[in-house]
């Protein structure tokens, strides 16, 4: 296991370096710092003077290690548009997306897990149909369209839940959440679920497919024909095998999440690091983007560690791999 | 020995190939699925009227001359105050919404299609070449295709959009708006069919056909495209089907998160973020006609998708 969870971390940090690497030549080429921070009417020698104090003016490889060693104290440098430390930016607004991101993935894997199963199962009867054809509508609705919708039905028809923002926060010292008081539950409602839809969609239609494959095996066959009952075939030794896949699909959507979640964020106006992204976008604030991309890339990568642990959790063959051969 | 071909008419090709198709097991199941003949029938529809605008459009758009102020916030025709000049009721200022929503699905449809066959140009060469040559080219351009997963598509294509937005200056967008949002979107799907075909061309390489065509002397372009494309190119189609959809959607959403087509040349995605802004105060059509609009065109396309991915597949026969 070792020399498995190894080879990992290299591809770990071999994808943070190479995004480091994309997020310093963006900081460098596009944009000018020194403009964006004294403003277009400074002199020639104020810039010269800034640029030198900055250090921009050193070689380029000089500069990237400098980069890649303030990135790693968490120095990414002040914001053009707010004119903040971008690392604090990013910290503000990290609680709502995670807060936002959770909860979206909570809903849509309590539904999107038993109907993916369900379906599998009585796949001809036609309740399971209808889920599947509402799940290809899941998946063919623009998130930003499910959030019009949903504002335009609960907020401007019925009036029952705010159409922006985040509610009352509790402020936990380097935690902010919405989730403790009733206006910031109320606030999360339709966010969550414009996010859970296109997730239950996939989910399901990912369950089902696995399930299945896993269904056909010819073990499953062997089970029935040992006169197991049906809910022990299906939940013992068809659902515990496609545990592994499940895992894998949690881990990619739940980052696929951060990617959805810019534009419902923009929907409801909700206080993330979406709603940041593409500020900065419009803005070209440089710095905000190029910590935004590690940012990301650190979340995947983790994301994916974690999921190859689970792994190891779950699948027993693997432990027993390692145990035959000494080390994997 | 001299063997004589008859020379058959170009009317006389077409017919028999269409009397093959028609017999064939892809055409056959095509014919007993109501769900892909009505998907393709609406898609059909949308592409004539995006083709077509000024036959289909009861009112013009552009032309203001013909705007009457007057009719601004008119309501859906079968609403009190409606008007049946305007069926789905008419904007801000007094434009028919059905016209506009024929006139932004033009723009809708050539970007999306666009963006997808420029993705399918460079998704397919760089696969073709890292499944034909292997080793380091084959390790980089995975490498590449690895780390762009890293980041979801809605994200990279904000990302090359607003990077090209911020090299080239304000006014350049506003010009070329519609190529840098093609370019964002190709770039965000390239990936898809790279590793598709990567996977196949591995596997056709080393088909006997490949070898003698080597043996040949024939150019190593010739045999990527003339030998080994056409064996990898349906997955290929399923997958760019797949992928319309979702161009589709990333157009809308850049457009709607006002990173995309500017009003001046309203797409569907414009629309509905000009609309946006009078839902609260309930004039809704504005917006949620041209949503309806999009959400049927993006469904019939991934139904389609599905029954081609399900017919197509070998394995399911």
């Amino acid at each position: 296991m070792t020399g498995f969870l190894a080879q990992r971390l290299g591809q770990a940090l071999f994808v943070l370096i190479a995004v480091s690497a994309l997020a310093f030549l963006m900081f460098h080429y596009i944009g000018d710092p020194v403009v964006a921070i004294l403003g277009a009417n400074s002199t020639g020698l104020q810039r010269d003077e800034l640029r030198r104090q900055m250090g921009l003016d050193g070689p380029l490889i000089v500069q990237f290690f400098d980069y890649m060693g303030r990135m790693l104290v968490g120095e990414f440098g002040l914001s053009y548009r707010l004119g903040l430390p971008v690392s604090r930016v990013l910290l503000e607004r990290m609680p709502a997306t995670m807060e936002l991101a959770l909860v979206g993935m909570v809903i849509a894997l309590a539904i999107g897990i038993p109907a993916g199963i369900y379906c599998a199962l009585e796949r001809r009867s036609a309740a399971s149909r209808l889920v599947l054809g509402l799940s290809l509508l899941g998946i063919s609705m623009p998130s930003f369209f499910m959030g019009m919708l949903l504002i335009f039905l609960f907020s401007v028809m019925l009036g029952w839940l705010p159409s922006f923002g985040r509610g009352e926060t509790v402020n936990l010292g380097w935690w902010t959440t919405g989730l403790l008081t009733a206006s910031g539950l109320k606030a999360i409602i339709m966010p969550a679920i414009t996010i859970a839809v296109f997730q239950f969609a996939m989910i399901l239609r990912l369950v089902r497919a696995e399930m299945l494959e896993v269904l056909r095996a010819d073990f499953i066959r062997f089970a029935r024909a040992r006169g197991l009952s049906r809910r022990s075939v299906h939940l013992r030794h068809a659902l515990k095998n496609t545990l592994v896949p499940l895992i894998t699909i949690v881990g990619l959507q739940l980052g696929s999440i951060i990617g959805f979640a810019v534009v419902t964020e923009t929907v409801f106006q909700w206080p993330g690091l979406g709603l940041l992204f593409l500020q900065s976008v419009a803005a070209a604030d440089i710095p905000v983007l190029a910590a935004f991309l590690i940012f990301i890339a650190l979340v995947f990568v983790t994301i994916n560690l974690v999921v190859d642990l689970c792994y190891y959790v779950v699948d027993p063959r693997l432990r027993l791999a390692d145990r035959s051969t000494g080390a994997a | 020995m001299s063997i004589t071909v008859a020379k058959e008419s170009f009317f006389g090709r077409l017919t028999g190939w269409l009397a093959r198709s028609w017999r064939s097991d892809f055409a056959y199941d095509f014919r007993r699925s109501p769900i892909a003949i009505a998907s393709l029938a609406i898609i059909l529809l949308y592409v004539a009227a995006a083709s077509f605008p000024s036959i289909f459009a009861p009112r013009p758009v552009f032309d203001l001359a013909t705007l009457d102020f007057s009719d601004a916030f008119k309501p859906p025709a079968w609403l009190a105050g409606g008007d049946w000049r305007f069926l789905f009721g008419a904007d801000d200022q007094g434009r028919d919404v059905l016209s506009a929503i024929i006139y932004g699905l033009r723009v809708s449809l050539f970007v999306s299609v666009a963006a997808v066959a420029l993705s399918v140009t460079i998704g397919v060469t760089l696969g073709l070449v890292a499944g034909f040559f292997g080793g380091l080219i084959d390790s980089m351009i995975m490498r590449i295709a690895d780390l762009q997963l890293t980041f979801p598509a809605m994200l990279v294509a904000v990302l090359v959009d607003g990077l090209l937005r911020a090299s080239a200056g304000q006014r350049f967008h506003e010009e070329y708006a519609v190529l840098i949002i093609i370019v964002a979107i190709a770039l965000s799907g390239w990936v898809q069919y790279a590793r598709t075909v990567r996977g196949l061309t591995m596997v056709v390489s080393t088909h006997n056909y490949v070898l003698a065509a080597r043996m040949l002397g024939r150019s190593v372009p010739f045999i990527l495209f003339r030998h080994i494309l056409p064996n990898v190119a349906t997955p290929v189609f399923v997958v760019a089907t797949i992928q319309l959809a979702v161009a589709i959607i990333l157009e809308a959403t850049l457009s709607f998160v006002g990173l995309g087509i500017p009003p001046t040349q309203p797409s569907l995605g414009t629309l509905i973020r000009v609309g946006n802004g009078y839902l609260l105060s309930g004039e809704w059509w504005l917006a949620i006609f041209p949503g309806l609009a999009l959400l049927i065109l993006v469904l019939a396309v991934n139904l389609l998708g599905d029954f081609l991915r399900d017919a197509l597949n070998p394995r399911l026969k």
